[in-house]
């Protein structure tokens, strides 16, 4: 087996963002890490909308990003921190919208390690010079510069090592032109490793460290070094320094300290001073626990400068600091807003505020004010004994705040992620779909989400209106050429044509001089002034003044097709015959002297669009009956000369030639595509060489099941293709890439750009007797998501069998669930406390749960109805119960009664993982599987984490042992076991009497249920120990499975076992075959692995087009989806298996990484060529294009049909 | 093997287990090699995001308070050393 990976949605958690101006404009830019990708967002500072820039693969694991200025610099770079062992800095260049790599600086091995400095960055606000620093030990510091030539220059690297000591964070100080000092948070462990009492564990201090790079000595010291609070996580910088022409400081320097429960103030030398983080009251809050804060931001503004802290619950703390020069009279905290938990807050100058989201979809807000003069309690370090720090060890009396709605910010933006998907499955569900949905579990916590995603483009439907007839045309036009908005709708039914203006409102119109009586071919604004209607009998050419030119069709004939543009005019006749017309330069139409005879009856006709500054297009694209299409010369010299003819086959119903953009093909300049749509519903693009007019490189796609029908229309000012069959395609230009995406909307007849002052990039299309108006808002966008909202993180989820519905279990750590909540108000307020019944009613989607102690849990068994996107019921559990598993089960002792079985634990805890019962609980169906009626439960000794039908009968995984349960009246029944599992079971599949157990991190286990003897046997096992996430059968003896570490693999078991095995009626053999490697008597072969880069969290086995071959399509838990193509022939794998290897050498990793150690990061890649790196190939220059295709021979378009015709044919994508 | 040799093999020896903690040696107790093998995964656990997500999503908190206490964590993730024997 050999595999082809392709990521069909790259993740879209946010790891960190980082906020600068990037392309050295005004604007400020946005880079989002998204783990293993670089986004550069660029927010539109009048509408508060977000767009993609440019987003690139790293093939690396990004651990820490920061912006960076060089002094008296206008732009800004991007220094990474990865697993490579290196820095990277990072320039984007916008003439060729990429990221640029200036330095890379080897500095250690590579991989996550304790000592390889990347986990955490720091820059001297000044840009003289950056920290990157390890989680313990190590830490370079770089000196950056710029030579003669204003080139950014790095230094080698200075070591500020200390031995023995874990590094919580670093920042660099804000100390003007001074020597550049770096704050860190350190924490000695060599004391409390040699101390068998522990009293110097519990001794031990965390110092804030400052570290100064003598410029002068090129040198650094540890400059001072003093202990701080033992819970500090965070270090937050603090404007300093002064202002060169006054004297006036900036601000006092040294640094915010973000301690559990308290913010602490800091410098050398200076008076501490400390605040409380303020709390919400929450009558149901852990008062032993602290708040931390997660993320912080420092904004300067002239003169003055605030910090918005945020803590785990999503409130925003503003924090400011009153100073007299560089010396802290206050240190003031107080509420600012509560956002969802982010893992990065960016303040943007133009006042915008980005919420990088650490789960779920990201936010942009604007600010609306500052807080500045509210109600809002503040606190203040002076309103405390000894500026807060009179005893540094005791805590400060809590502080409270009431959190409330969105006050101080408002929601402008909001853009969608799938992060974290847990859980999903694959189907076709929806009515009128020929492919299948993606259903995914999503999110955290109650901003959880259940999403259906369909492949295509999201269309916003802005009018929608009932017309007398069936038309079968439909046009728009302008009325001048240099009209900014379209005048006219024309509409052609069979037997008129029906003019309608747009203004105010859309009304009928008669003095157009359009001719009404008649079914129209064509319209056309032509010329400076005129218009032009092209019907079956002849053309009309209506000027400005409303006087008309006719031309009439010959006496018998009629036209049939016709195509036009901005000065030319092409009409074929009934006889086969093409006339030629073309505009002079008196805005008079002349008729060619000729007229070309073509032998079979033309079908359909193209000519692409006047480029700017010529005469005329030279190219004439000419279908006819027999099957194919000609390429005629409209050109002077050769007028209606036939240049080249393509075969076809199957009769052309429609052409369309249009000049896009496509990177991949062409750099610079738009590319000539012919677009052949056939009556079988096939689309061909071929290019058409400018030069001779040869059509080369042909691509195929089967659209549907109609005749095509393809129109060029306008979207975001860039050419593009509308195709028309049973489902309506777009073929678009997106960051310089060509995509072909299907839109989710009704079936369009016929489809026409439309302008107007409300919706100036619209499009226009008939579907049946209705005219719709509408837009296409995000394009590059492939798949449309829709979701419903669930209320606690979802876990799993199952498809009934039957009736289409879902059944998903969801459940909350460390939340009270509700009964228990009640349970403990009910108490309070028999003990005559206050309860405030405000906090409680506070949306959990926005203020999110208040957080009990560990072992506590909320969880409910949800029933989904796909299609209609809703929740048909909630069963919520009860005794702090969280449901782990699920399934349906037939009970053949009940006659195959559908059941389902929900394995839930009590009071469970992870680490170490126990609970004081497990339970199986049985469910019967009521009401068509609407409700769930409980049978019984049956106790387990351990967490059941996986449980499964099998034969009519349950089969669990509890704990270690693997179960075999028959129903009974009170109790399943314990049937069979089998305890020699190592850790615990966590998935399970089955086919036939085979069972296949994932461990937890014992890799995969083959079982056999021996039914005679009734034995559960283990006969094969893996060699290598895996932590288990996610496994599927993809055959009897195959599985796919992947483990926590990013990994993905296949194994299998060898044919010949898997026969004794099945031919063994008792399973004596096995139960006597003596065990390999203190394992099973048999071990099964790794056939692939692949290290995908995020936690594949659920793979499955499906054909995402319409009779296309089986692919595996797995999810991760950062909102990946990508899939795992089997390549068919030896020579598609010699072939791009030889690309792959190409393209590690041409194509770099944007970090540093070596592509092939970071696809085998775990264990040496097998079997698998990694897609998104070959398809990189189409950004290549082109010389580097065709040096590779050269070593492969082949062409640079037979190299990128083959790419795209792989992912066609696998995913439709 | 000369002395002399032995010497300054053992030297540097011990300069690359200064040089980079976490190696190991012949002489590494049972405590040591345990504590190593630890911190190695907490560094791991911080350094990989989307293994960073999976257990503060298991957990029920937030990243960064994940990251913090896996980082605090690695002040003894194997609790205090066994005592020394007398001898």
């Amino acid at each position: 087996m050999h595999l082809y990976n392709l990521t069909l949605q790259p993740p879209t958690a946010a790891a960190q963002a980082i906020v600068g101006n990037f392309s050295g404009a005004r604007t400020q830019e946005i880079i989002i890490s998204h783990g293993t990708r670089l986004e550069l967002l660029r927010p539109d500072v009048q509408t508060g909308k977000l767009s993609t820039v440019i987003a690139s693969d790293v093939f690396g694991s990004i651990r820490s990003l920061a912006a960076f200025r060089l002094t008296g610099s206008t732009k800004d770079y991007a220094i990474v921190g990865s697993d490579s062992g290196r820095i990277i800095i990072l320039d984007y260049d916008p003439k060729s919208s990429s990221f640029v790599k200036l330095h890379q600086e080897t500095f250690g091995k590579s991989g996550a390690r304790r000592i390889v400095p990347g986990q955490y960055l720091a820059t001297d606000p000044k840009g003289r010079s950056v920290m990157i620093s390890a989680v313990e030990k190590a830490k370079l510091v770089y000196i950056l510069n710029r030579d003669a030539a204003a080139n950014l220059t790095i230094s080698s690297p200075l070591e500020a090592h200390k031995n023995n000591a874990i590094i919580h964070h670093i920042v660099g100080l804000d100390v003007g032109f001074e020597n550049p000092l770096f704050a860190a948070l350190e924490v000695d462990y060599s004391e409390s490793d040699q101390d068998p009492t522990g009293e110097a564990f519990n001794n031990a201090e965390k110092m804030l460290t400052y570290y100064e790079l003598d410029l002068g000595l090129n040198h650094v010291v540890r400059k001072w070094s003093e202990s701080t609070d033992p819970r500090a996580n965070l270090l937050v910088q603090v404007p300093g320094g002064q202002v060169a022409s006054t004297d006036r400081f900036d601000g006092p320097s040294g640094v915010l300290v973000c301690c559990e429960d308290h913010i602490i103030y800091r410098h050398m030398d200076r008076r501490q001073h400390r605040v409380p983080i303020p709390r919400r009251q929450h009558p149901l809050e852990d008062r032993q626990r602290g708040v931390i804060i997660v993320t912080a931001v420092m904004h300067k503004m002239k003169g003055a400068f605030f910090f918005l802290l945020q803590s785990e619950d999503g409130d925003l703390f503003k924090v400011t600091i009153d100073h007299e020069e560089d010396e802290v009279k206050a240190l003031k905290i107080k509420y600012f807003d509560t956002v969802p938990v982010a893992s990065s807050l960016c303040i943007l100058k133009s006042g915008f505020l980005f919420v990088a989201s650490e789960f779920g979809n990201h936010y942009l807000y604007q600010f609306q004010k500052l807080g500045d003069d509210d109600n809002e309690p503040e606190f203040s370090s002076t309103s405390y004994p000894g500026t807060g720090m009179a005893n540094p060890t005791l805590a400060l009396p809590h502080a409270h705040f009431r959190p409330r709605p969105l006050d101080n910010l408002a929601l402008a933006d909001e853009t969608e992620s799938l992060d974290p998907i847990i859980d999903s499955k694959v189907m076709n569900l929806l009515p009128n779909s020929d492919t299948p949905q993606i259903f995914t579990a999503c999110g955290r916590g109650a901003r959880s989400s259940f999403r259906t995603l369909r492949h295509g483009l999201d269309v916003e439907e802005s009018v929608s209106s009932e017309l007398p007839g069936i038309p079968n045309a439909v046009w728009t036009t302008k009325r001048r050429e240099d009209d900014e908005f379209d005048t006219y709708i024309i509409l052609s039914f069979v037997n008129g044509t029906l003019v309608l203006s747009i203004g105010e409102t859309i009304e009928e119109v008669q003095d157009t001089g359009i001719l009404s009586s008649a079914p129209t071919l064509a319209v056309q604004q032509i010329g400076a002034d005129a218009l032009l209607q092209v019907h079956p009998q002849g053309i009309r050419h209506i000027l400005a003044d409303h006087r008309v030119n006719q031309w009439s069709a010959p006496q018998g004939k009629t036209i049939v097709t016709a195509t036009t543009n901005k000065r030319q005019v092409v009409v074929a006749l009934s006889s086969a015959e093409l006339v030629y017309f073309e505009l002079d330069l008196d805005g008079q139409l002349n008729e060619y002297q000729d007229r070309k005879a073509m032998g079979s009856t033309i079908t359909a006709l193209s000519i692409a669009e006047v480029p700017e500054g010529r005469q005329r297009t030279p190219y004439l694209a000419v279908g006819c009956e027999d099957q194919t299409v000609r390429i005629v010369s409209l050109d002077p010299e050769s007028t209606l000369e036939t240049i080249s003819l393509q075969a076809l086959t199957a009769p052309p119903s429609t052409i369309c030639i249009a000049d896009m953009l496509d990177a991949s093909i062409n750099k610079t300049q738009p590319t000539m595509f012919v677009n052949i749509g056939l009556q079988n519903g096939v689309l061909l693009r071929t290019v058409l060489d400018p030069i001779n007019g040869q059509l080369t490189d042909t691509r195929t796609r089967f659209l549907g099941n109609r005749p095509v029908r393809l129109v060029r229309v306008q979207i975001q000012g860039n050419p593009a293709i509308l195709a028309l069959s049973s489902r309506s395609w777009l073929n678009y230009t997106h960051q310089n890439l060509m995509h072909f995406t299907p839109l989710i909307f009704d079936n369009l007849d016929y489809a026409w750009s439309f302008s107007a002052e409300l919706s100036p990039e619209g499009l226009i299309g008939i579907a049946g007797s209705v005219l719709r108006i509408f837009q296409i808002p995000k394009l590059g966008m492939k798949l449309k998501q829709d979701s419903i909202p669930l209320s606690l993180t979802p876990r799993r989820f199952i498809s009934h069998p039957k009736n289409r519905h879902f059944y998903l279990i969801e459940g909350d750590h460390r939340v009270l669930g509700d009964e228990a909540a009640n349970k403990r108000l009910q108490v309070m307020m028999q003990a005559g406390q206050h309860v405030d019944q405000e906090m409680l009613d506070l949306p959990p989607e926005i203020f999110g749960r208040p957080k009990a102690a560990a072992g506590n849990w909320a969880s409910a068994i949800r029933i989904i109805d796909p299609v209609e996107g809703r929740t048909v019921s909630t069963i919520t559990l009860d005794n702090n119960e969280a449901a782990f598993s699920l399934a349906f089960v037939p009970f053949a002792a009940r006659n195959n009664e559908l059941h389902l079985v929900v394995g839930t634990a009590q009071d469970t805890l992870l680490s170490p993982r126990s609970c004081t019962s497990g339970f199986l609980r049985t469910y019967r169906f009521t009401e068509d599987g609407v409700g769930l009626e409980l049978l019984h439960k049956t106790e387990t000794d351990d967490v059941p984490l996986a449980v499964l039908g099998f034969q009519g009968r349950l089969v669990a995984g509890v704990g270690k042992a693997l179960r075999i349960y028959e129903i009974g009246k009170k109790k399943l029944l314990r049937k069979a076991e089998n305890k020699t599992f190592s850790t615990a079971i966590v998935s399970l599949n089955t086919q036939g009497s085979r069972i296949i157990v994932g461990d937890m991190q014992e890799s995969i286990h083959f079982a056999v249920y021996k039914a005679p003897e009734n034995r559960l046997l283990i006969f094969a096992d893996d060699t290598q120990p895996r932590w288990i996430a996610a496994v599927t059968m993809v055959d009897y003896n195959t599985v796919a499975a992947s483990d926590r570490f990013g990994n993905i693999f296949v194994n299998r078991l060898d044919a010949k076992v898997s026969d004794q095995v099945d031919d063994d009626p008792t399973g004596a053999g096995i139960l006597h075959e003596k065990g390999i490697l203190m394992g099973a008597p048999h071990k099964t072969n790794m056939l692939c692995h692949f290290h995908v880069g995020d936690l594949v969290t659920s793979i499955h086995k499906v054909s995402l087009v319409a009779g296309g071959r089986e692919v595996l399509l797995y999810t991760g838990i950062h909102g990946t989806i990508g899939i795992l193509v089997p390549f068919v022939s030896k020579e598609d794998v010699d072939f791009i298996s030889t690309l792959e290897q190409h393209m590690r050498t041409e194509q770099g990793s944007l970090v540093g990484r070596d592509h092939l150690s970071w696809r085998g990061y775990y264990v040496p890649v097998k079997a698998v060529v990694d897609g998104d790196l070959c398809e990189t190939y189409a950004r290549l220059p082109g010389s580097k294009q065709s040096a590779i295709a050269g070593e492969l021979d082949r062409t640079v378009g037979e190299v990128l049909k083959k790419l795209e015709q792989l992912r066609v044919t696998a995913s439709g994508f | 093997m000369s002395s002399e040799l032995r010497y300054t093999a053992n030297t540097q020896l011990e300069h690359l287990h200064a040089r980079y903690t976490g190696t190991g040696h012949a002489d590494l107790t049972k405590y040591d090699w345990i504590t190593h093998q630890h911190r190695d995964t907490l560094t791991s656990i911080v350094g990989h995001p989307s293994l960073l997500s999976y257990l503060a999503l298991a957990d029920g908190e937030a990243i960064g308070r994940t990251k913090f206490e896996m980082t605090e964590r690695m002040l003894q993730p194997c609790g205090p050393p066994p005592k020394k024997d007398e001898d």
